[in-house]
């Protein structure tokens, strides 16, 4: 493998892996903390006839309008959640399963109707993303990394990645601390006068981000294993926040590296005719590093069995 | 001077069912007891109060304001099995959650904070678990965690729900000592009480509730054994009335 095999082969996908799975892996530790893994798997499906939607309307694939439509779809998904909950008298699970797979569906009678399917927003690219099909044309020379005008010509995938990835890091970053009590007891934070609901809210718009900027690297099922193996995996490992925090960030990106190498290049640089979906192996990864967290977790479990609760 | 807390006409439903009936009540200065059978709407009552369920009808004022003109001067101990005690954090950091209205949203917690939060946990006789995980506590140990976090709030009326419920007898000594010291320096507690027995012994006042009052005021005149089988027997009667009542306000 040459450097410039590298520069525009390798490492668009390697990022956009390691973004989505950094970002995901932020993320998800807000959501397993929360009891609320689901309400990840729900949103990453529920943005879909969104970005169709941005897509067909703009009829074109950049970044913003589809961000924008997953967003409406997000909250559109969360809000009649609450609302199928409450007046249908379901419970959280049943509810979420229903909405969620409700609007996955019509995103994908939305595709053929609106005609997306045709052009390249098709069914292999929101089941299992297209790392493989990021390119940076102008990578030729290490040099490229610092022209402007090269980088400029980054898939545009990446930019939208970047972007999300730095806003969410951002807004946990400033709102370390009500998160932090958004999770561990939303009622007292209320109580208190912090804006649990409006953190709650933030938290799942995020999510809806994340999901979507993830989404065309692996995948809108396999975001799930981004957003839940990395936060799981260290939920087993640490009792410390914010090394469940950040480490949930650092395992995602690493998991997003380790899983885009394995497919392709590591076989390759190896001499083997192998090449596996990234997605795929991403996954795969995902669910492996949860397994043996949890194979390891009773060689460090000191604790006392949990009280019961009164 | 305006009651530490005031309820008027309040009413609170989940669903069709109401869970408090219209009720008005003022909580007198000092330690008061909420008493009544289960599902009686104790719970709710308090989380109504502080804005964390929604209320159909009805007042609440807090030292003659609205909660958001005072929030800093009210303190909240919610029950013990409403939170994941498996949660990444130590007894300390959740102490610290007391005085998050008084920091920054970001960065490390200030000198000051950290110290106020380890002062409430010597006072609840916790301080040599400050840095453990709160996974690793007992029961009873957790619930001084949760104690020593409303104390940490700096609260002038701590409004406490069911305080006393599966503690060990340590701690139940631990939060019978503060509730003392509470009254002795002026501040005001409600707490959702269970234990009949101990109602005469822990507090000054009480209110018995089985979703409308059935009678309040001081322990001595309003804790009667007439009072108090009225508001045990009498939750068949009750639902009868509010639920004729809901029908008519679902119309």
């Amino acid at each position: 493998m040459t450097l410039q095999d590298f520069l525009m082969l390798d490492l668009p996908p390697l990022l956009a892996a390691m973004l989505a799975g950094g970002t995901c892996g932020l993320l998800g530790s807000f959501l397993v903390l929360r009891r609320e893994s689901l309400v990840g798997d729900a949103l990453s499906h529920a943005v879909l006839p969104g970005i169709v939607l941005g897509f067909a309307i703009t009829g074109a694939r950049s970044g913003l309008p589809m961000l924008a439509g997953a967003m409406v779809a997000g909250v559109a998904a969360v809000a009649l959640i609450a609302v199928v909950q409450k007046a249908a008298r379901l419970d959280p699970g049943a509810a979420i399963g229903a909405v969620f797979t409700t609007f996955f569906a019509i995103g994908l009678v939305l595709l053929e109707v609106t005609g997306a399917r045709s052009v390249d927003l098709d069914l292999d690219c929101v089941l299992f993303g297209q790392l493989e099909t990021l390119v940076w044309v102008s990578g030729r020379e290490p040099g490229a990394l610092f022209d402007p005008a090269a980088l400029a010509t980054l898939p545009r995938q990446l930019g939208l990645l970047a972007g999300v990835a730095v806003a969410v890091a951002l807004a946990v970053a400033v709102f370390w601390r009500p998160i932090k009590l958004a999770c561990f007891d939303p009622g007292y934070a209320r109580a208190i006068g912090l804006p649990s609901r409006s953190i709650e809210l933030g938290l799942a718009l995020l999510v809806a981000a994340a999901a979507v900027a993830a989404f065309e690297a692996v995948g809108s099922i396999l975001v799930v294993a981004l957003l839940v193996c990395p936060a799981a995996a260290l939920r087993l490992m640490t009792d410390r926040y914010t090394v469940q925090v950040l480490g949930g960030a650092a395992l995602g990106a690493a998991l997003g590296a380790a899983g885009y190498a394995l497919a392709g290049p590591v076989p390759a640089a190896l001499g083997l005719d192998l090449a596996l979906n990234a997605a795929g192996v991403i996954g795969t990864l995902g669910g492996l590093v949860v397994a043996v967290a949890a194979l390891v977790r009773p060689l460090r479990q000191d604790r006392p069995p949990a009280p019961a609760p009164a | 001077m305006s009651a530490p807390l005031e309820v008027q006409h309040l009413t609170v439903a989940y669903g069709e069912k109401p869970a408090v009936w219209d009720v008005t009540w003022s909580a007198p200065p000092g330690l008061t007891a909420i008493v009544g059978p289960n599902g009686a709407g104790k719970s709710t009552l308090l989380k109504a109060a502080l804005g964390l369920v929604p209320v159909l009808s009805g007042e609440v004022r807090f030292f003659g304001r609205r909660l958001d003109d005072v929030r800093n001067r009210v303190g909240y101990l919610p029950q013990r099995a409403s939170v994941d005690w498996d949660f990444p954090a130590t007894a300390l950091d959740v102490v610290c959650m007391a005085r998050y209205p008084r920091m920054r949203w970001w960065g490390v917690v200030p000198r000051a904070e950290k110290q106020a939060a380890r002062a409430a946990l010597e006072q609840v006789g916790m301080s040599e678990y400050a840095d453990r995980q709160i996974g690793r506590l007992s029961g009873g140990q957790q619930q001084r965690v949760f104690l020593a976090r409303a104390l940490a709030q700096d609260a002038d009326l701590v409004l406490m729900d069911e305080p006393f419920a599966a503690v060990d007898a340590a701690t139940e000594a631990a939060i019978v000592g503060v509730l003392r010291s509470l009254a002795e320096r002026g501040r005001h507690v409600v707490a959702v009480h269970h234990d009949l027995a101990t109602v005469p012994e822990y507090f000054s006042s009480v209110l018995l509730l089985n979703a409308r009052v059935f009678a309040a005021g001081p322990v001595k005149e309003a804790f009667t054994n007439r009072n108090i089988a009225a508001t045990y027997g009498a939750r068949l009667a009750v639902l009868d009335e509010a639920s004729v009542g809901a029908a008519a306000v679902g119309t």
